[in-house]
């Protein structure tokens, strides 16, 4: 489509045919995202005048609202409407606390940011390794091991866990910080920079800050980490199962290999792109939110803000949300594809 | 002719639930300077026992033999450890299918480099200078550009020529080739063949040929052992195949169509069950 226009066939060089189609594709899936929560905004039986102007209003008041939000509109124009404000990332105002969305979401989403990266981070760290080693030693002890452990991880609900783990490391032992991103003392004591208390308290080199803030999140951290610990260790171990019997291994042995390295140098360079899609998956999920985990930890992050916009029928923060949450899953997927890319010459 | 391999009473056991299955009983041979062809239909226990020699059996797999020994010395007395020393300098092992027996995200010239490192301490330009050479040696074109490339981008008769400078490069005295035309064109076999013969006659080295093709090993090799349910049931020299004396390898030479003596219906090969019972014959000289 790039060398068809005008006198000089200009072929362009493939990198750029391939930054185009990534961005088409992009705004081509937002553009359903878009088109589906507006459709979810406009079926969903709150009458989003009376959510504004309250039962009471007199019918002048009402009407003026309709006319101002643009409800009189065919309904492709207030998708229209709709699309021109998302752009310029206005997601309108939440009902509750009468902020823009886009505010209080920029606010709200760092504290998931950070609490899900390092959650990804402990479950990869400790998962990749665990799976690939319960599939050299299939059948031994530490594969026994890393399936109770998987079994648990999948089985457990996270609020027995989280509240377990609240008595135990922080009311008994004392060895971690209570719910909330920081202690009361340490409330916006740095500036925000990124959001993320961790690096802000780095940036400004406050290291009780850091120290404080990082015994807060290393709780719900290691529990959303254990989580996800549990699935990428099984996907990692059956990934490795099928390429720990395929020929090349056996070559890689025929040449004289050691062990460590057939496994390392070889197998685990084949499953990098299945282990991206299963790691992307779940830190994707992560950053969703997890609603329990964030509401046993005071934790104010993007899934307990959504669900409280939801219990409150407050709709603007809740597409806002949900937009936010959609982007994040499609930019993971753009991202993990192009992994795929650099790990597998096939796919080039 | 002096012994590069002797092998006395192998066996290859894979306990099951239903009991051990044994997959090789008893075989025993010797391999010197020469081409020997092992033969048998899938199943025969060929591949296990070329495994077997390079103590490739993975567990559960049990090999078990008298001995395995390489120019005298019992390579099943060796740890593992000394085992990676034989693998690949002294034995080495050319599979069925290059699609499947290259890693399919390294570049080939990353494996062959790889191949050679593992043995002799040298630099990686030395290294890469060497595979350059070895490619040439199997009448790789443009090596240069192989070594850039990725195994998919390769054909199977390139492909099956990388394996075979892969597993020459450090100089091995023994090559195990298992079914390493199978998988190929027709057109290509006689190729890769040709010049697997020419480098393992070249550096004077013992070459252990499986295959399930009767011609072609009558045609390439100087001797050959016929397997049948894990033992050897007859051992003869390969211009005399068609002299076969027992029923097995006869029948499977007439189940064979032939051009010089064609005929309306090919035999079906009828299994005798007291074949699997006799003894296993020696192929040691």
């Amino acid at each position: 489509m790039t060398d068809n226009n005008g006198e000089g066939r200009l072929s362009l060089p493939p990198w750029i045919k391939t930054t185009v189609l990534t961005i088409g594709s992009i705004a081509v899936t937002m553009l359903g995202l878009l088109f589906i929560t507006f459709i979810i905004g406009r079926v969903m039986p709150i009458d989003p005048v009376l959510a504004i102007v309250g039962e009471r209003a007199s019918q002048s008041t009402y009407d003026a609202v309709y006319l101002e939000l643009g409800l009189d509109k065919p309904l492709v124009v207030q998708f229209l409407y709709y699309l021109w404000d998302v752009l310029h990332l206005d997601f309108g105002t939440s009902l509750l606390n009468a902020r823009p969305v886009s505010e209080d979401i920029a606010r709200v989403f760092p504290a998931t940011l950070e609490l899900a990266t390092l959650g990804i981070f402990i479950g990869i760290v400790l998962g990749v390794p665990l799976g690939v080693l319960a599939a050299v030693r299939k059948g031994s002890w530490i594969d026994q091991i890393a399936r109770v452990l998987a079994l648990v991880g999948y089985s457990m609900p996270i609020f027995w866990l989280g509240l377990m783990g609240l008595l135990i490391f922080y009311g008994i032992l004392g060895w971690v910080g209570g719910p909330g991103r920081v202690g009361i003392f340490y409330v916006d004591v740095v500036p925000s920079v990124t959001g993320l208390i961790l690096v802000d308290a780095a940036i400004d080199g406050n290291w009780n800050v850091f120290k404080d803030a990082f015994s807060h999140i290393i709780l719900p951290a290691s529990l959303l980490g254990y989580f996800s610990l549990a699935y990428i260790s099984r996907m990692t171990r059956s990934f490795m199962l099928e390429q720990l019997s395929a020929e090349y291994v056996t070559t890689a042995r025929v040449k004289g290999m050691s062990e460590w390295d057939v496994v390392w140098k070889h197998a685990f360079k084949n499953i990098r792109v299945q282990l991206i899609t299963v790691i992307a998956l779940s830190y994707a999920n992560l950053l969703e939110g997890s609603v329990l985990t964030e509401i046993i930890f005071s934790w104010p992050g993007i899934g307990s803000y959504i669900t409280t916009a939801l219990l409150s029928a407050d709709m603007n923060a809740v597409l806002g949300g949900t937009v936010v949450v959609g982007l994040i899953f499609i930019l993971l997927n753009i991202f993990s594809d192009l992994l795929y890319k650099v790990f597998d010459p096939r796919a080039r | 002719m002096d012994k590069l391999l002797d092998i006395e009473n192998l066996w290859v056991k894979f306990p099951t639930r239903q009991g051990v299955f044994d997959a090789v009983r008893g075989v025993s041979f010797t391999l010197g300077r020469e081409r020997l062809g092992i033969v048998g239909e899938s199943g025969s226990g060929k591949s296990m026992t070329g495994r077997a020699i390079l103590r490739l059996i993975r567990p559960p797999g049990i090999v078990d033999a008298d001995h395995i020994s390489l120019e005298g010395v019992d390579l099943l007395k060796k740890s593992e450890k000394e085992m990676r020393a034989v693998r690949g300098q002294r034995i080495s092992m050319v599979m069925q299918d290059p699609k499947f027996s290259l890693n399919p995200v390294m570049t080939i010239g990353n494996q062959i480099i790889e191949a050679y490192r593992l043995h002799s301490k040298t630099s990686k330009s030395a290294a890469y200078a060497k595979s350059l050479e070895m490619l040439e040696a199997v009448s790789i074109r443009d090596p240069e550009r192989v070594m850039r490339a990725y195994p998919h981008e390769m054909s199977g008769g390139m492909g099956q020529r990388i394996m075979i400078a892969m597993m020459l490069i450090p100089n091995p005295e023994i090559l195990i080739a298992d079914e390493p035309t199978s998988a190929l064109d027709v057109s290509v076999q006689r190729q890769v063949l040709d010049i697997m013969d020419k480098l393992v006659k070249e550096r004077g080295m013992g070459l252990i040929f499986i295959s399930h093709d009767l011609n072609l090993v009558a045609d390439f090799c100087d001797r050959v052992l016929i397997m049948y349910a894990g033992r050897i049931v007859e051992v003869c020299r390969a211009d005399k195949l068609h002299e076969a004396k027992h029923p097995y390898t006869q029948g499977l030479l007439n189940s064979l169509p032939r051009l010089d003596a064609p005929k309306d219906r090919l035999d079906v090969l009828k299994r005798d069950p007291v074949w699997s019972e006799a003894p296993s014959v020696s192929g040691r000289t």
